[in-house]
């Protein structure tokens, strides 16, 4: 007999069940599997029946965000090596209702997302005749980290403001707009302000960090949301003192 | 059933959709526009490519090379007017990929910097670290955002054209969180859902590249072009497929087997030195890269691992500080999936599959033969790729031919009328539905039928291909065709059911794989990618031609041929190595 | 429509759910101590400004065993609450100093540097 190792999955089903429950399969355990392929394996082999999202296997697309033993994590960067010898409890991310099984409804973040402007605003317009906007290696350095989000959504599920707050903007799409703020070419700071600088936004963040420690990619959306924080209130600042100049 | 009143619908909603849904929303904002993606258009393969996208600035580079490296890395099977477009055009719209706020990297003083790729003469490929794609799907996404008229319906599965009068009508999709279906009706309307890697076992490909949009569009009488062709990339990592940029070997990477030796140099790809040289050894064209490995592993020279046989590539010497300014990615893949850091060990790769030549028959300006449909991207085939595309021609292509189908579709959609009102073309869609849901008893599953066909797939369709393993494979996929009609689904429930949209994607694979095994088995020559073991030559008195597949429901494909444009570039001798400089 | 997505609610006990976030609650009750401690800060002023027996009243109270506990356990909590604020530092001000980043570790110094500093010249004043 060959070694296994057991998931423990939730199900739902919502034309026949009430809530959400367990259901428990026994798979191959193998060293180079994550928990993606785990999940195959139930579908192709046990269980048909069983919905989830994936898509690319390389942590690039962010379909596969799920909970696997209380963190969130994409399950194709879980590795079977590090949960050997126990139980692999998987259910949805957290904060997002469920659509069925490990699948959740991310409308909101969509929406979240659209909001904050999370597009090039240029400070001056130039024609493509014009050739390229010059952007040094170091310019570039300064917001490249932000750039990394795959939308996984991980930092939403991690961070307990977004569960208690249904309208808080949220961890990546703040990154995100901190991007754009950074990126030399672009002037949409003012244009983003509504959103990002609003009750909703920055100002519902405590800093618990979660978000950061969870993001499989290194963006450190905290670290952005605190950068906004200082750069809306040097802007507020400068508003009061001289108010009427357009920045 | 709901129907969707809309100008234009696009299918598919990657790098060439996102581009073309642009394309329209500039064209004319007046245009109501569906955007229709069978999953949030981020998840796209796009998001996957790494390397970079070729477009000439460089003062030491000419359209001209990129016009002959092409044609010549197609193995002279592109239409030369085609690529001509392409390379006139792939420059300016890289650069509106910078202007809407794309990452390139950059040279020192501020300008976009470019790297030497596979079977490019000359350095012309603009890349963001060596997560190019992935830069550049962002970017489109987070650009259409800015536009109100694209409108989006995601996680819609299309499953038929509708096709009223001889036209185009529109397309019916299935919302997969309700399981109900919808009736898009355009005047016009574009296909841009990417490959179909997920025939084979061993791929770089995503689940989700299924090839639906060429199977829709075959299925409602448009042929599949050169299906025959379809590129390993020299590179993935063992078991996962998972891609390893041609970017290590544009930096100066090297492929040796199991005795330390850089085996290409048998494959008149030498000679190894000096290295980096453009053309040449590991920066040869992906299908003679992929033969190499093939005939390494007859020769029992390959290292063999638990998950099959590899070889090894090395980018110990690029050192620590320039692998993480590149190719960070790989760096992070190599360690996260094989447990190998790159920074002090080689890296065990092997062919794998990754991006398909083929698919459905578009002329210059993506218009299709049934007139208000259009297609673009990896789904299409212009040709401006012929036998073997060059690595960083696809990010391009996406780009150049997705703005030119927006465009062409918006002038479509407003020079014709919109037909009458709804059809029948609906309960004919509904009624398939309703009786794949009705289906009993039987022991076949999505899962068996898949792995079945993945696995003649790979024996008999493979790097190398001979009659008898053709014919076996075709066989084969007569039959998983024939059982795939009454499989039952193991789930019927309505909301996200995954079985259902799995059964339904298994069906445009079987599709789209029989078009392939029966192109391959007619085209009696090897070109680029395609190689016959018993006709181990170029044959272009016979077939400097494209294949066109044709659907003939539960029989195979009708294969036919129709001419190559050739404009300037002869067919000629495919020589790469020394002899290049 | 069959559609019925199901919505969890989120518990009281949330924090107790992992301990990052039982972490960040003790940093965030951190918070009360040293407010507490302001404001004690602040009656303390006002008794001094209120005469010598009301100062020494003041004075008396703190040095209880009561009030020296609570001071102690303050202090604890400064504590914590300082070098977790002082970690977090670079995160809200990355620095770059000829387009290199400054290495976290020497802006995390560097309050430590400050705080060093400004505990030496507050102890010196008070005649230690």
């Amino acid at each position: 007999m060959s070694e296994t190792i057991t998931l423990e999955v939730l199900r739902y089903h919502p034309e026949t069940d009430s809530e959400p429950h367990f259901q428990r399969y026994t798979v191959p355990y193998k060293d180079e599997w994550v928990v993606l392929d785990a999940l195959n394996h139930i579908k192709d082999n046990l269980d048909a029946t069983l919905s989830y999202r994936w898509s690319c296997h390389m942590a690039v697309c962010g379909s596969c965000g799920m909970t696997i033993n209380n963190e969130p994590k994409l399950s194709c960067h879980a590795f079977l090596r590090d949960y050997r010898g126990g139980v692999i409890r998987v259910e949805p991310l957290d904060h997002f209702p469920i659509e069925r099984d490990l699948v959740i409804v991310m409308d909101s973040f969509i929406d979240k997302l659209s909001s904050v402007k999370p597009y090039l605003i240029p400070k001056q317009d130039k024609p493509l005749s014009a050739g390229e906007y010059l952007q040094t290696p170091g310019e570039l350095e300064v917001f490249h980290q932000y750039t990394q989000c795959i939308n996984c959504l991980l930092c939403y599920a991690a961070c307990p403001q977004v569960g208690l707050n249904e309208d808080f903007v949220g961890p990546a799409a703040m990154a995100l707009a901190h991007r754009y703020n950074l990126d030399s070419r672009d002037g949409g700071r003012q244009a983003r302000a509504e959103v990002v600088a609003s009750n909703e936004g920055i100002w519902e963040c405590t800093f618990v960090g979660a978000c950061s420690e969870v993001c499989p990619k290194c963006v450190d959306p905290a670290a952005a949301i605190q950068q906004t924080k200082i750069s809306a209130s040097v802007d507020w600042l400068k508003d009061l003192l001289t108010p009427g100049v357009h920045r | 059933m709901e129907v969707i009143e809309t100008d234009i619908a696009i299918v598919g909603a990657g790098g060439a959709g996102l581009r073309a849904a642009i394309a329209v929303a500039e064209a004319d904002p007046s245009l109501t526009l569906a955007l229709i993606s069978k999953v949030y258009p981020m998840r796209s393969h796009t998001v996957a490519a790494e390397g970079g996208a070729a477009g000439v600035i460089k003062d030491n580079d000419s359209l001209d090379n990129h016009f002959h490296d092409t044609v010549s890395g197609g193995d002279w099977l592109c239409d030369q007017d085609a690529v001509e477009l392409f390379v006139n055009t792939a420059p300016s719209e890289l650069l509106q990929l910078e202007h809407w706020g794309c990452p390139w990297s950059r040279e020192a003083n501020g300008k976009v910097a470019v790297r030497p790729f596979g079977g490019m003469k000359v350095e012309r490929t603009w890349y963001a670290a060596d997560k190019t794609g992935f830069h550049i799907l962002h970017t489109l996404f987070q650009t259409s955002l800015r536009y109100p008229s694209i409108k989006r319906f995601d996680e819609y599965y299309s499953t038929d054209l509708i096709v009223e009068d001889g036209r185009c009508a529109g397309v019916i999709a299935i919302e997969m969180r309700s399981g109900r279906m919808v009736a898009f009706r355009a005047k016009a309307v574009v296909i841009a859902t990417g490959g179909a890697g997920r025939i084979f076992p061993f791929t770089t490909n995503g689940a989700i590249k299924t090839g639906d949009g060429m199977a829709m569009a075959y299925r409602a009488g448009v042929p599949l072009k050169d299906m025959e062709f379809m590129q390993y990339h020299p590179t993935g990592l063992p078991g996962t497929g998972i891609l390893i940029t041609e970017g290590t070997r544009g930096e100066g990477g090297i492929l040796v087997n199991k005795d330390g030796y850089r085996y290409l140099q048998d494959y008149n790809l030498g000679p190894p030195d000096p290295w980096p040289r453009k053309k040449a050894m590991e920066l040869g064209p992906r299908d003679r890269l992929s033969q190499a490995f093939w005939h390494e592993q007859k020769k029992g020279r390959t290292i063999k691992t638990a998950q099959g046989d590899v070889v090894h590539l090395d980018i110990r010497q690029l050192g620590e500080k320039i692998i993480n300014e590149r190719l960070p990615m790989v760096r992070e893949l190599a360690l996260a999936y094989v447990g190998v850091d790159p920074v002090h060990a080689m890296i065990p790769v092997r062919p794998v599959v990754h991006y398909t030549m083929g698919g459905i028959h578009t002329d210059i300006d993506t218009a299709t033969s049934l007139p208000g449909l259009f297609a673009a991207g990896e789904c299409a085939c212009v040709s401006i790729n012929g036998a073997n595309r060059l690595g960083s021609n696809s990010l391009a292509e996406i780009v150049v031919f997705g703005a030119r189908a927006g465009r062409s579709a918006a002038a479509f959609a407003k020079a014709n009328p919109a037909l009458g009102a709804a059809g029948k073309a609906g309960e004919a869609a509904q009624e398939r539905l309703r009786e794949l849901f009705g289906r009993e008893g039987g022991s076949d599953t999505v899962s068996g039928l898949r792995k079945a066909m993945n696995d003649t797939m790979e024996s008999g369709a493979g790097i190398y291909r001979s009659e008898d393993t053709l014919r076996q494979t075709c066989g084969i996929l007569a039959d998983l065709r024939a059982r795939y009609r009454t499989m039952p689904l193991q789930d019927r429930s309505n909301v996200f059911n995954t079985d259902l949209i799995q059964a339904l994607e298994l069906g445009c694979m079987l599709d789209v794989a029989s078009a392939l095994a029966q192109s391959a088995l007619e085209r009696k020559e090897s070109r680029g990618s395609h190689q016959r073991l018993e006709y181990p030559t170029r044959d272009d008195a016979n077939y400097l031609k494209h294949s066109l597949a044709s659907y003939r429901g539960a029989e195979p494909p009708s294969i036919s041929y129709r001419d190559v444009v050739i404009t300037r570039s002869q067919p000629g001798e495919r020589v790469y190595g020394g002899a290049t400089t | 429509m069959s559609r019925r997505p199901y919505v969890r609610k989120v518990e009281r006990s949330w924090w107790l759910q992992h301990p990052r976030y039982v972490a960040y609650m003790i940093r965030e009750l951190t918070s009360l101590f040293v407010g507490l401690y302001c404001a004690l800060l602040a009656v303390g002023l006002v008794r001094l400004s209120q005469g010598h027996a009301a100062w020494d009243g003041f004075v008396a109270a703190f040095s209880s065993p009561l009030g020296v506990a609570f001071q102690m356990a303050c202090l604890v909590f400064a504590i914590y609450h300082s070098v977790t604020w002082f970690a977090l530092t670079p995160k809200a001000m990355p620095l770059r100093m000829k387009g290199e980043p400054v290495p976290g570790i020497v802006i995390v110094g560097a309050h430590y540097v400050a705080w060093a500093v400004v505990s030496i010249v507050v102890l010196i004043g008070a005649g230690m």
